[in-house]
């Protein structure tokens, strides 16, 4: 992994870490000469995970690229609140399409680019979990099969939260969404169902995977600028927590994210050519209740009473994937 | 150059004299052998500094074609029938951004149940999505427009179809001049576009517009397509200037001076009718033709003034509205209107049912004494069609 | 106009035929339009092929309903289908066969007088091409029987078409089947 590991971790490393870091080392956010890609005047909610994760990867990939870069969106939450026409948040040059057809826009662009021979302008493209698990997967397959040009980024908050928090193909078990609802005799999402798209992803034997969440940012801003550095197709997911369907409070968001890593819900990793080549370690492993008690889609599990079955069926999951991944440090 | 060529490598050849910068297509009959043919060039080096991506659906072609033309690059699709309207919202996304994408249809019709043979189901289910639909008589109209649409699509900003007949053209071998890449470039110059996806002069495209404004871009939308009738005429003109023949442009009359009897139709079938009306003037009768290059944007005016004086039109169409009838009936409806002029609809060849001179003849002589229905289904098999009816009733 | 129909199966490259003879007839200055039929493409499968001739422009698409010559590759068909019909009478019909009239049933089939030539289309292309493709070799009759189109005009095509040792093999054959045919018809007058 690229990023100087430091252990000030409760502040972030943006306060301490910086300072400590060579300036070429340094996190992008430091840098007031950075692009914000998504600046202010956004309608995002209070505490939104997805704009916090889009401002810090876009701006990574515009310094990676040096400022030759374009973006390609699906429909969702981030093109919704970031365009309301006759304003734009976005500082880069930026296309939205249709939901399920951001990867196969995003080939065109970058098509286009190597036709006119350009081989310095890069190309983005971001969307949601539905746009990526669900109604653009065929495309994303697409793209990773023709190895095209882009990084795709999925911000993934794990239900299609723009339409109203309904439920994606990237819904985790026994959460509550609009289309899973905590009622009958199985509440919430059922057992059995999700598409893990990092694994996808590898299987399609592509140059670079890595998982991210919006509580190391500066994990996120390493691994887009690594990605950069790549070229042919590589996919980034990131875990964005968001408030609204999740049901929690708009300043645990952070919190929410670093509980997903540190009980082995969401692991954090690297993979290249399809195999996991880095991991992030464990720093101090919480049981999957500490993260879900946060979240009101997930209350049926505690109240009336607590649901012994299904919460060990997650922690099971969660410890699964602590040893598929080796998430604890030796 | 004169060529004895199939349809669709002829159009494979004008598409790329255009020099397109990014071709994108997903194979389906009777587009096939145009796409194929592109690739062809395109991968011996005969057509350069293009690229041409094997997508995995129609949807993934339009929609790569849009990330392409947004970019600036002069982009190509082709595709028929399920393939089109697998792409609908693509193509509806194409012409509300304004992107110049030419994409050739090769008419075929659409199931359920499937049918792979021709028809004007495909094209006709997109007349209302904003872009331009211009139909080949033959396989040098077909070559012809395609140089014709690029630049018609750049100057107005407007995507455009060109329609061609699935099979009865792309599948048919004969005579076609193709221009030379040269003389192409004298006639189109290269691909301006009015905003492009610039890192040095970033906008944003496609943001959400909401009651406030929608109306306003729409109507600004409906204006331009009214103005590129002017403009398809004006580009049909600049070609003959150039090229020295007269195709593409709004409408085309044979004989109809006097006529009594107007026949009016789109894509092959024309030249087909030309024959049929040569036979029923030799037996003295007063009946002429008109075909239609120029669907959309339907040309009102100049087909009110190539029908005045005439007592009937009788359109012949390849597709219809269930439930409802003709659908360029409607369009033509509103053309004669105040004219005096009675209209009667034939539907033929659906799903690839042989238009014979023969049923052509007899329709059109009980036509012509108006002893025909206002809609005729031509060649219905009456006997089956007696015998089904009989039996849903007997259920119901 | 000369309208010529050439019947075969799937695989026998009938659309091929159409194809040569249409650029043959090109080759010599005449408009040409030539189209398959569409059935559900499978090999073995009974195919239909058309071919218009015309000094003029050619502007009518419908299928050939009465040709003044037939082409049939696979004298099989013969009984499967009405290969005959709607043959103008004097028509020319052309069979890719070892046997004779009788044995075919030609007479039974065939309802108006014609030019008939029966020859063994597929053995020549054996001989002179090494496989069993008979099309390009039965355009070779088609021109010593009507005389619509030039052998040299046919050879042109197949050479144009065909890579150098495909285009000199279905050349040869072309041209043995010419000769036979030109036999056939002198020692019948």
């Amino acid at each position: 992994m690229s990023t100087t590991q430091i252990k000030f971790y409760q502040v972030g490393s943006f306060a301490v870490g910086n300072r400590l870091l060579r300036e070429d080392e340094r996190s992008v956010q430091s840098d007031p000469e950075r692009t914000n890609a998504l600046t202010s005047g956004h309608r995002a909610c209070q505490g939104c995970g997805e704009a916090l994760g889009a401002r810090y990867a876009l701006d990574a990939a515009m310094r990676a690229t040096n400022d030759q870069l374009i973006a390609v969106n699906a429909t969702g939450c981030l093109e919704v609140f970031s365009t309301p026409y006759p304003e734009s948040s976005w500082r880069v040059a930026w296309l939205h399409s249709l939901f399920g057809n951001a990867p196969a826009v995003a080939t065109g662009v970058a098509a286009a680019l190597k036709a006119k021979g350009n081989h310095t302008t890069r190309v983005v493209a971001q969307g949601g979990d539905g746009a990526t698990v669900d109604i653009g997967f065929g495309a994303l397959s697409g793209m990773f099969e023709r190895n095209d040009d882009v990084l795709y980024i999925c911000y993934d908050n794990e239900a299609y939260m723009n339409t109203g928090v309904q439920r994606s193909g990237a819904t985790p078990p026994a959460a509550r969404t609009a289309t899973t609802q905590a009622v009958g005799a199985k509440p919430g999402n059922v057992f059995g169902q999700g598409k893990y798209l990092p694994k996808i992803a590898m299987a399609h034997d592509i140059p670079y995977v890595a998982t991210a969440t919006i509580a190391d940012l500066r994990d996120l801003e390493a691994k887009v600028e690594r990605a950069m550095t790549m070229h042919g197709s590589r996919y980034l997911h990131v875990l964005v927590p968001c408030p609204l369907g999740w049901g929690s409070a708009s300043c645990d968001t952070i919190k929410i994210a670093r509980l997903a890593t540190q009980s082995g819900l969401f692991p954090v990793f690297e993979a290249i050519n399809g195999e996991v080549v880095a991991s992030s370690k464990i720093r101090k492993k919480v049981d999957v209740e500490e993260y879900l008690k946060l979240q009101t889609r997930y209350s049926h599990l505690f109240s009336p009473q607590r649901n012994d079955e299904v919460i060990d069926h997650l922690q099971r999951i969660a410890d699964k994937n602590i040893e598929r991944y080796e998430l604890m440090e030796d | 150059m004169l060529r004895q060529v199939e349809g669709s490598k002829a159009v494979a050849d004008a598409v790329a004299a255009c020099s397109p910068e990014v071709i994108c297509a997903y194979p389906i009959s009777p587009q096939t052998h145009i796409v194929e043919g592109l690739s062809a060039l395109v991968k011996d080096g005969t057509l350069k500094n293009c690229e041409f991506i094997n997508v995995e659906s129609e949807f993934a072609a339009m929609s790569v074609a849009i990330g392409a033309s947004a970019t600036g690059a002069r982009t190509y699709t082709a595709t028929a029938s399920q393939g089109l309207l697998y792409m609908v919202e693509a193509v509806y996304n194409a012409s509300g951004l304004g992107l110049p994408i030419v994409m050739t249809v090769a008419n075929r019709a659409i199931g359920g149940p499937i049918n792979i043979w021709n028809d004007h189901s495909d094209s006709m289910s997109q007349r209302d999505c904003g872009w331009l639909q211009l139909y080949a008589e033959n396989n040098q109209e077909a070559v012809d427009l395609h140089i014709q649409a690029f630049r018609i699509a750049e100057e107005m900003s407007i995507p455009v179809m060109v329609c061609m007949d699935g099979f009865i053209l792309t599948h048919a071998y004969e005579q076609v001049d193709i221009p030379t890449r040269e003389e192409v470039e004298a006639f189109l110059p290269p691909f301006t576009p009015r905003q492009h996806l610039d890192p040095a002069d970033p906008v944003s495209i496609g943001a959400m517009v909401g009651p406030e404004s929608f109306t306003e871009v729409k109507y600004l939308a409906h204006q331009r397509m009214i103005d590129s009738l002017r403009k398809v005429q004006e580009v049909a003109d600049d070609f003959e200037h150039h090229f020295g023949r007269k195709t593409g442009g709004q409408l085309r009359a044979y004989r109809t001076e006097g006529a009594d009897t107007i026949v009016l139709a789109l894509g092959s079938i024309i030249g087909t009718l030309k024959d049929v009306v040569d036979e029923l003037q030799l037996d003295g009768h007063s009946i002429g033709v008109v075909g239609l290059t120029s669907f959309r944007p339907f040309p009102f005016h100049a087909l009110g003034e190539a029908l005045k004086g005439a007592k009937r039109v009788v359109i012949l169409e390849k597709a219809f509205s269930t439930g409802t009838g003709g659908i360029v009936t409607q369009d033509v409806v509103r053309a004669i209107e105040g004219l005096g002029i009675k209209d009667f609809t034939v539907i033929a060849g659906l799903g690839g049912r042989p238009i014979t001179i023969a049923s052509l003849r007899e329709y059109l002589t009980n036509a012509m004494q108006e002893s025909v229905e206002r809609l005729t289904f031509l060649d219905l098999e009456t006997e089956t069609i007696e015998k089904e009816l009989s039996k849903e009733r007997a259920l119901r | 106009m000369f309208q010529v129909r050439i019947h075969g199966r799937g695989g026998q490259g009938v659309v091929t035929a159409a194809e040569l003879l249409a650029v043959a007839v090109f080759d010599e200055g005449k408009h040409a339009q030539a189209f398959p039929s569409f059935g559900s493409e499978r090999t073995g499968a009974p195919v239909v092929a058309y071919c218009r001739i015309s000094e003029h422009e050619i502007r009518a698409r419908e299928p050939i309903m009465e040709p003044d010559a037939l082409i049939i590759q696979d004298a099989s068909l013969i009984k499967q289908i009405d290969v005959f019909a709607g043959l103008k009478p004097g028509g020319f019909v052309i069979v890719n066969s070892t046997e004779n009239a009788d044995d075919l049933l030609i007479a039974e089939k065939l309802k108006v007088a014609t030019t008939l030539a029966i020859l063994p289309a597929t053995e020549l292309a054996m001989t002179h091409l090494g496989r069993p493709v008979p099309n390009a070799v039965l355009l070779g009759a088609f021109s010593a029987l009507t005389g619509v189109v030039s052998l040299e005009a046919v050879t042109d095509a197949i050479n144009e078409k065909f890579k150098p040792k495909v285009a000199a093999g279905n050349v040869a054959a072309a041209t043995a089947a010419y000769e036979y045919v030109m036999n056939q018809v002198a020692s019948n007058a």
